[in-house]
């Protein structure tokens, strides 16, 4: 005989039985970037705590700020990695959805390099061949025109004669963001053309969106997944430059190839002086509701940036995070649980 | 009169003088069509079969060198003063030295062993410890921990190669390669041949990766698949303990009781529909109903087994009602003759005969289920989330765990080469179950199935 019924009533129980179960492991998610420094923590915390190994899942800093913001419960995550800061929009949603005291924990600094396939040849860059190369409208003889670069040599008789050809992070990275501002700003600025689009009649911010608008023409692809993915593209079209974190690159060296910027060869020690310029700061985000509620929180925060692991000779520096270098002001954030203000606009 | 003209009527042509020995151009057209057909067969077929051959091969050329692994057995001296200089050998007390007190113990013993064996480097003793792994410290302060009574003495451990020595014992990683690698430098490759010869370093088989827990970015050579697949292995019971009977059940109703209506019809046509659903979008359904709305547990089995259940649904309806369609009427009828219930009918003797056809469904549903690693993303099954043994049954359904396929995407996410070969690795041993349980529906149908 079928006894349909038991299943189904065992389902209901569960259904009515679990709300009671207290979660007793740190949940995580967020920035793809942020991942592997927040594994190394979780289970160097896993080791030497009496918690259990936090669970730490990626997708990405917006898609991980806006779980994180979703709400305050057991159900939802208590912290949010991101490479980027969080931005005003966020906060706002945060706000409205009750998770009111967010504590913004910054655990260093990472570049972003670009780097090429390691037989070919070298390349030398600076901002400005990137804004040429990538945007949808250059400067050219003081005018305006769609981009007309298909080699790199055309923009730089110095570069390499070989075509141009981009694999950049989407846009649901936070990767993303620095690329724009510290690299398609600066070399928009540089070229020149931030004052073209102005003088031909665009005002402030519409000139400030050209700068960061790219070519759609196939040149510039936008790479929605992980590093790997990058890679295998790179490896698939050996023209191709990728844009990749320091510590992927590091752990591929044999099959890459760093190119410089603005003549400065990427290095977690170029990075710590500021030398290299396309690097931006790492930071989690914790719900203080959670802290109290969720064993293990607090510790596995304070385990994170301490000087054992976020500090110069720690395991994360090895890995190739830029240790802070006011650590000791973060961890002091951390202890007092000082909640973040409202970011500006 | 008939149409037909009668039979003097028609001219007599002489038949032509053909043999059947010999064929006609038609003939000889058809043969050729038949041949040609059967060359497109064969060569469909060798198609097949090539590009099987070429996954299977690449499979098992990528992924059967994460079952073996290279280690590196060294005395460790457990010194008193560092690890408990009070002697009290209370757990508690020695639990209060971190992993990174550890370091220092291995550093030392190393260097020994390599004083020892006459090994000539340039390499200071800091600097001989990458050839470890950095779960070394781990694997003692949980030896000790676990006795106590072994601070003081000088135990041998077997520890773990770092992945990219780890990687040169197999042929992976290459001088050339370690060239520009901030991990391991060329000079350290040398130490290891010569450790190697001096019998410190040894390349076994890797039961850990079969039984073990997901490891960090920074060691994939601790990195198994055991816990993942603790974590599959608990799914697959709820998805068991679920979708047979509700899919029986339903299929029984559907088959046997229900009236041919407008209602039924469009139940029957939305199973059909479902079967079709990108299995996404039952992740999306689970997020919403069973974790925002029912407050499930996130990243625990019980959600990732009911999700599958939505998804295995289908399929085990339709198997089960085709096997039910595929019983002769003549056995329900003889049944109803001899005075049986309907209920007797077809539980006393239609679904004994459909059982084999039920069973096959069932396990080529699991087996699909079990390969699924869409609909986990979305539940938080996917991530480093495989770290820690579940504590019992219980905790085996609630408490966060990430299953086979979710595993394999994992690591074939991160960076260090080395967890590409785990995640090749990983997939061998999916394969396996898979070929296991299509096996075992094989020998179900072949073995039970009746036909009529």
């Amino acid at each position: 005989m079928f006894h349909v019924k038991h299943p189904a009533t065992a389902l209901a129980l569960v259904l009515a039985a679990t709300p009671a179960l207290a979660r007793d492991n740190v949940q995580v998610a967020g920035s793809s970037t942020v991942l592997p420094y927040a594994t190394i923590v979780a289970e160097a915390f896993g080791e030497n705590f009496d918690f259990p190994t936090p669970v730490v899942e990626g997708g990405g800093s917006g898609a991980g700020l806006a779980r994180f913001c979703e709400g305050v419960g057991e159900n939802q995550i208590d912290i949010a990695n991101a490479s980027r800061a969080m931005r005003a929009g966020e906060f706002e949603t945060c706000q409205a959805n009750g998770v009111t005291d967010i504590i913004e924990v910054r655990i260093g600094y990472d570049g972003i390099v670009f780097a090429s396939q390691k037989d070919g040849p070298a390349f030398a860059f600076t901002p400005e061949h990137w804004f040429n190369a990538l945007a949808a409208q250059v400067v050219q003889d003081g005018q305006v025109v769609a981009n007309p670069y298909t080699n790199w040599s055309q923009i730089d008789p110095a570069l390499p004669d070989q075509e141009i050809l981009a694999f950049i992070p989407g846009t649901k990275h936070g990767t993303r963001e620095v690329f724009e501002e510290r690299v398609m700003a600066a070399g928009c600025e540089a070229t020149g053309a931030l004052e073209a689009f102005v003088a031909s009649g665009m005002d402030e911010d519409a000139a400030e969106d050209a700068c960061l608008a790219l070519r759609t023409d196939g040149v510039s692809n936008d790479i929605d997944g992980d590093y790997n993915e990058t890679l295998a593209r790179l490896e698939a079209n050996p023209t191709g430059i990728g844009v990749f974190g320091l510590a992927f690159y590091e752990n591929n060296t044999d099959r890459l190839q760093v190119a410089t910027m603005s003549d400065v060869t990427p290095s977690t020690e170029s990075i710590a002086t500021g030398e290299y310029p396309v690097s931006r700061p790492l930071f989690f985000y914790v719900k203080k509701a959670h802290i109290g509620v969720i064993p293990g929180l607090k510790e596995y925060v304070e385990f994170f940036v301490s000087d054992d692991l976020a500090g110069p000779d720690g395991p994360l520096a090895e890995y190739g995070l830029v240790s802070d270098p006011e650590l000791a002001s973060v961890q002091q954030t951390v202890a007092d649980e000082t909640a973040m203000a409202a970011p500006a606009e | 009169m008939t149409d037909l003209p009668a039979a003097g009527a028609i001219p007599v042509t002489p038949s032509p003088s053909r043999s059947i020995l010999e064929t006609d151009a038609r003939t000889r057209a058809r043969n050729r069509a038949e041949a040609r057909f059967r060359a497109y067969g064969l060569g469909a077929l060798l198609v097949g079969l090539i590009f099987l051959v070429l996954l299977l091969g690449s499979i098992l050329w990528n992924g059967m060198g994460a079952f073996t692994q290279t280690q590196v057995t060294l005395p460790i001296e457990l010194l008193e003063s560092e690890l408990d200089p009070e002697g009290t050998r209370d757990p508690a007390v020695i639990g209060e030295v971190s992993t990174f007190g550890y370091n220092d113990l291995i550093e030392a013993s190393l260097a020994r062993v390599v004083a020892d064996a006459g090994v000539q480097t340039e390499l200071d003793a800091g600097d001989l410890t990458d050839i470890l792994s950095s779960g070394a410290a781990a694997q003692l302060r949980e030896a000790v921990l676990a006795d106590p009574s072994l601070v003081g003495q000088t135990v041998t451990f077997d520890l773990l190669a770092a992945s990219r020595v780890d990687g040169y014992v197999k042929g992976r990683v290459t001088r050339e390669s370690l060239a520009d690698d901030r991990n391991l430098s060329p000079v350290h490759l040398d130490v290891v041949d010569q450790l190697r010869d001096a019998g410190f370093v040894s390349r076994g088989l890797n039961l850990d990766f079969i039984t073990g827990a997901d490891a960090s970015e920074k060691r994939p050579e601790e990195a198994g698949i055991g816990v993942a697949m603790i974590g599959s292995f608990y799914m697959m019971l709820v998805v068991l303990g679920l979708s047979l009977p509700l899919g029986v059940a339903a299929s029984i109703y559907l088959e046997e009781f229900a009236p041919k209506n407008r209602l039924t019809d469009l139940i029957e046509v939305n199973i059909a529909n479902l079967a079709a659903v990108p299995s996404i979008v039952y992740g999306i359904l689970g997020l919403a109903v069973f974790i925002q709305f029912a407050h499930l547990p996130q990243s625990a089995p019980l959600v990732g087994g009911l999700v599958l259940t939505l998804l295995t649904l289908p399929t085990i309806i339709i198997a089960t009602r085709a096997s039910l369609k595929a019983v002769p009427p003549s056995i329900r009828d003889a049944a109803l003759g001899v005075g049986a219930s309907k209920m007797q009918a077809v539980f006393h003797h239609v679904l004994p005969l459909a059982v084999p056809g039920i069973m096959t469904g069932t396990i080529i549903g699991m087996a699909h289920a079990l390969g699924e690693t869409a609909p986990l993303l979305l539940i938080g099954m996917v991530g480093f989330v495989a770290s820690n043994y579940p504590g019992g049954v219980v905790e085996g359904f609630t408490s966060p765990n990430s299953a086979m396929p979710a595993q394999i995407y994992e690591w074939a996410k991160r960076a260090d080469p080395a967890f590409y070969e785990r995640a090749w690795g990983g997939i061998i041993v999916l394969l396996v179950f898979l070929l296991l349980m299509n096996l075992a529906a094989v020998l179900v149908r072949r073995r039970f199935e009746r036909r009529w």
